[in-house]
């Protein structure tokens, strides 16, 4: 027990505790402030009741009120879709093409298809779309199996190159390594240099012609220009998939290039296929 | 005196019962109440004329379309900078009238106080002045005291109704939210926004009142930092009022000293030694030394928050100056000259203690710091309103898209991909032009638009509008790193032009 004393300083009460001799003023707090502890403990109690609080083994308890985030996030998702549930029938309605033109619809084809790409394609071909080496740039004007809606959508819908869907765009360029002698892959790869640059050896450019002619026109086409139905790409721009260096084409003759796309109609609904196409179509490059 | 019991670490609030006070500071505040209460009541009423499609409501925080109007301004989400600036402004002004005038804020405007003295008010109405209302708080639970307290209970909720109401008031239409809540079809959170209001109203300014001061305000405490010597504040004339003492007191103790003065004289040396040394002297100097107060309470009575100005600057005054009213009144009856309390600087007190003169107030107030307060606040002002009045009516943001920083196309052009905002701030449709100006050739399409350039911007809204520019592969501006270039949009209608400055980013190599 400790006897009520005063401060000879300040004439305050002090809680009677003592330090070496460093004495503790009693400032006392308001009782209503007390109250409030109290008050909060009780709506703590009653907090934990009613909602989901106490870890227990395998999750928690669930609440007396049954409040649940993910209950809420499905809740919104539900109400998300059945706010857009008319632009959705009139989407899987619409004829494709219509969703390359200006309408509401396609602005809302491609703010879905905006999120399904960087939720499902951006591994790939990038959160910009501006693709990597073997991924497709999508923002340019060059396109290996075309670049209108409907070809978008084929693509997307059945992928390229996979095992998993027939309808596949499927072509397969040779392994000239084990075809062309070596020279003849020297000549071919600055023929192709030829196409779209000014800077080649004009000797080699004349046999490679020759080379090109007989192994690589019947996909490429004669002047290089490639070909959609087959995935064919036009060596005469100045987009590279692999690159377009000398070393790269060396590579890309010799041993072949083999790139794969998962057909994403096994994957997406038929809205988020035809958003995603849309998305693409508007990137920049859509024909 | 020590008990065996430990001191209570908890206090019970003091209930407090200001009297009635007149004089200066207190018609003073009577019409500072009436102006503030009456801007806060009738603001949201005022109509303004705006045109057909925008509110006619000359203060209004339109949260749902995103607009803040007052009276002819206008100010749209991304010009938050002049609300910051206000704030700023607030800051600022409050250190100024801090530093200079101490708690006048505190003391005068601040809403707690207002709302205190207007309950204040009509608890002293109902249950009668200091007296009574002390009797009452005494008394037990009556049929008076329960007709008295409701009575009053009523009429403060009353008031705090219509404190909560007012505020919303501000975040739509007045007349027609007025009609909708008396209807009960109004918002939700309307009517939870004016019974939270509402609650906190009652409470604070009928219940709580100096205790938010006290102890759930932080600005008592942020003041000590701020009030210097200089300060004007109200303060106790400690070496006019001390040592404190009754008048009737004063005028017994004087006769006691005359008497035992004379008892002294009449008794010779041998009994004065006793009389005169041990007891008349002391006296003496205690009935001389009787300072002007006399310690009459009414300082104490009438104060708020429920303190003695004469133990000197107290965390919990809010300088209301009622006591300097209130001492004033009893220095005029008792002939002596006002000012016992008054306002002044700590540091006059000190001069005049030393029988010196006090600087003049304009000394006290005009210094360096006071001087930068109020510098920085005219900067900030002078730079708000000159913001204002250059601001356009045409908004453009260009936002260079940098993922990836260009795109080739198949010819080997190189392209620029920029996401720009146009908002029309006008009541009608406009039609905008776009147009680049830039050393070096590039040439500009609109995403969707092609090289069609002209984009309707409806009234009140904004247009996100993909912008291609685009360097042929023989350009400099395709090669070179970085080529700088405006974007320009023009009023077809108008001829208003505005522009933004951005970057073309070119193939490196």
């Amino acid at each position: 027990m400790s006897k009520r004393k005063r401060d000879e300083e300040t004439g305050q009460e002090t809680t009677g505790h003592s330090w070496d001799g460093i004495e503790e003023l009693n400032t006392p707090l308001p009782r209503w402030w007390l109250w409030t502890l109290y008050l909060t403990i009780i709506w703590g109690i009653g907090y934990t009741i009613a909602y989901p609080a106490w870890p227990m083994i395998s999750g928690a308890t669930a609440g007396v009120m049954g409040w649940s985030t993910r209950a809420n996030v499905a809740t919104d998702i539900e109400a998300h879709e059945g706010q857009n549930a008319e632009l959705v029938a009139a989407l899987l309605e619409a004829d494709i093409d219509a969703l390359a033109e200006t309408s509401d619809l396609a602005r809302y084809a491609v703010a879905r298809g905006g999120s399904v790409f960087r939720a499902q394609c951006s591994q790939c071909h990038g959160s910009g779309a501006a693709g990597a080496k073997g991924y497709p740039n999508l923002l340019d004007d060059d396109w290996l199996w075309g670049g209108n809606m409907e070809a978008i959508t084929h693509t997307v819908r059945h992928g390229i190159r996979n095992t998993t869907d027939d309808d596949a765009r499927y072509s397969e360029m040779p392994v000239f390594g084990e075809i062309l002698e070596a020279e003849e892959i020297d000549s071919v790869v600055e023929y192709v240099i030829s196409l779209s640059s000014t800077e080649y050896d004009a000797a080699l450019v004349e046999t490679g012609g020759i080379v090109f002619e007989d192994n690589c026109s019947a996909c490429h086409g004669e002047a290089g220009l490639g070909d959609y139905d087959l995935g064919a790409p036009n060596l005469a721009d100045a987009i590279w998939l692999y690159g377009g260096s000398r070393e790269a084409l060396h590579e890309t003759i010799t041993y072949s290039r083999y790139g794969v796309m998962p057909a994403w109609g096994q994957r997406l609904s038929e809205a988020d296929v035809r958003s995603v196409s849309a998305y693409v179509h508007a990137l920049g490059g859509g024909e | 005196m020590p008990t065996d019991t430990p001191p209570s670490l908890y206090a019970a609030q003091e209930p407090i019962f200001p009297r009635r006070v007149t004089g200066f500071f207190r018609r003073f505040k009577w019409w500072i109440m009436i102006v503030t209460l009456g801007i806060y009541y009738l603001t949201p009423w005022i109509r303004w004329d705006r045109g057909p499609t925008l509110p006619d409501q000359a203060v209004l925080v339109d949260l749902a379309s995103r607009r803040f109007y007052f009276f002819w301004i206008e100010i749209w989400p991304h010009e938050f900078y002049f609300v910051a600036g206000l704030l700023i402004m607030a800051g600022l002004g409050l250190f100024l009238f801090t530093s200079a005038l101490g708690r006048v804020w505190c003391g005068y405007t601040c809403p707690q106080t207002v709302w205190t003295d207007l309950f204040i008010l009509v608890e002293r109405w109902i249950e009668g002045d200091r007296n009574a209302r002390v009797r009452l708080y005494k008394a037990k639970w009556d049929l008076h005291k329960w007709r008295l307290r409701i009575t009053k209970w009523a009429v403060w909720l009353i008031i705090a109704i219509a404190t909560g109401g007012a505020w919303v008031f501000y975040f739509t239409d007045a007349p027609q939210l007025a009609v909708d809540l008396v209807q009960f079809t109004a918002h939700p959170a309307a009517y939870i926004t004016i019974a939270v209001l509402t609650a906190t109203t009652f409470v604070f300014g009928g219940f709580m009142r100096e205790q938010v001061c006290i102890y759930m305000c932080p600005w008592p405490r942020i003041q000590a930092a701020m009030t210097d010597v200089d300060t004007i504040t109200v303060a106790y004339r400690d070496w006019r009022g001390e040592p404190r003492g009754k008048g009737n007191v004063r005028k017994r103790d004087r006769a006691a000293a005359e008497k035992a003065e004379r008892e002294a004289q009449a008794a010779g040396p041998g009994v004065a030694k006793y009389g005169a040394l041990e007891n008349a002297p002391l006296i003496a100097i205690e009935v001389e030394e009787h300072g002007d107060c006399i310690d009459c309470m009414a300082c104490v009575n009438v104060c708020p928050m429920g303190i003695d100005i004469r133990n000197g600057q107290q965390m919990e005054c809010i300088t209301c100056a009622l006591c300097i009213d209130a001492c004033d009144d009893v220095m005029d009856k008792i002939g002596k000259p006002r000012g016992l309390i008054d306002y002044m600087a700590l540091s006059d007190e000190v001069a005049e203690r030393a029988g010196e003169a006090p600087k003049p107030i304009w000394k006290h107030i005009l210094r360096p710091r006071t001087i930068l307060y109020t510098v920085l606040w005219l900067l900030v002002g002078v730079g708000l309103v000159y913001a204002l009045f250059v601001r356009s009516d045409i908004e453009l943001t260009v936002s260079p898209v940098r993922n990836p920083t260009y795109v080739t196309l198949s010819d080997g052009s190189i392209r620029n991909i920029y996401d720009v905002r146009l908002r029309n701030k006008q009541g009608e449709d406009r039609t905008f032009h776009m147009s680049l100006s830039s050393d070096e050739i590039l040439r500009i399409e609109l995403e969707g638009r092609g090289d069609e350039l002209n984009m309707v911007v409806p009234a009140q809204q904004t247009l996100q509008q993909r912008v291609y520019v685009i360097a042929r592969p023989q350009d400099p501006a395709a090669s070179s790193d970085t080529t700088p270039l405006r974007l320009w949009v023009e009023d077809v209608g108008t001829k208003t032009r505005a522009s933004k400055e951005t970057t073309f980013n070119g193939k490196a190599n």
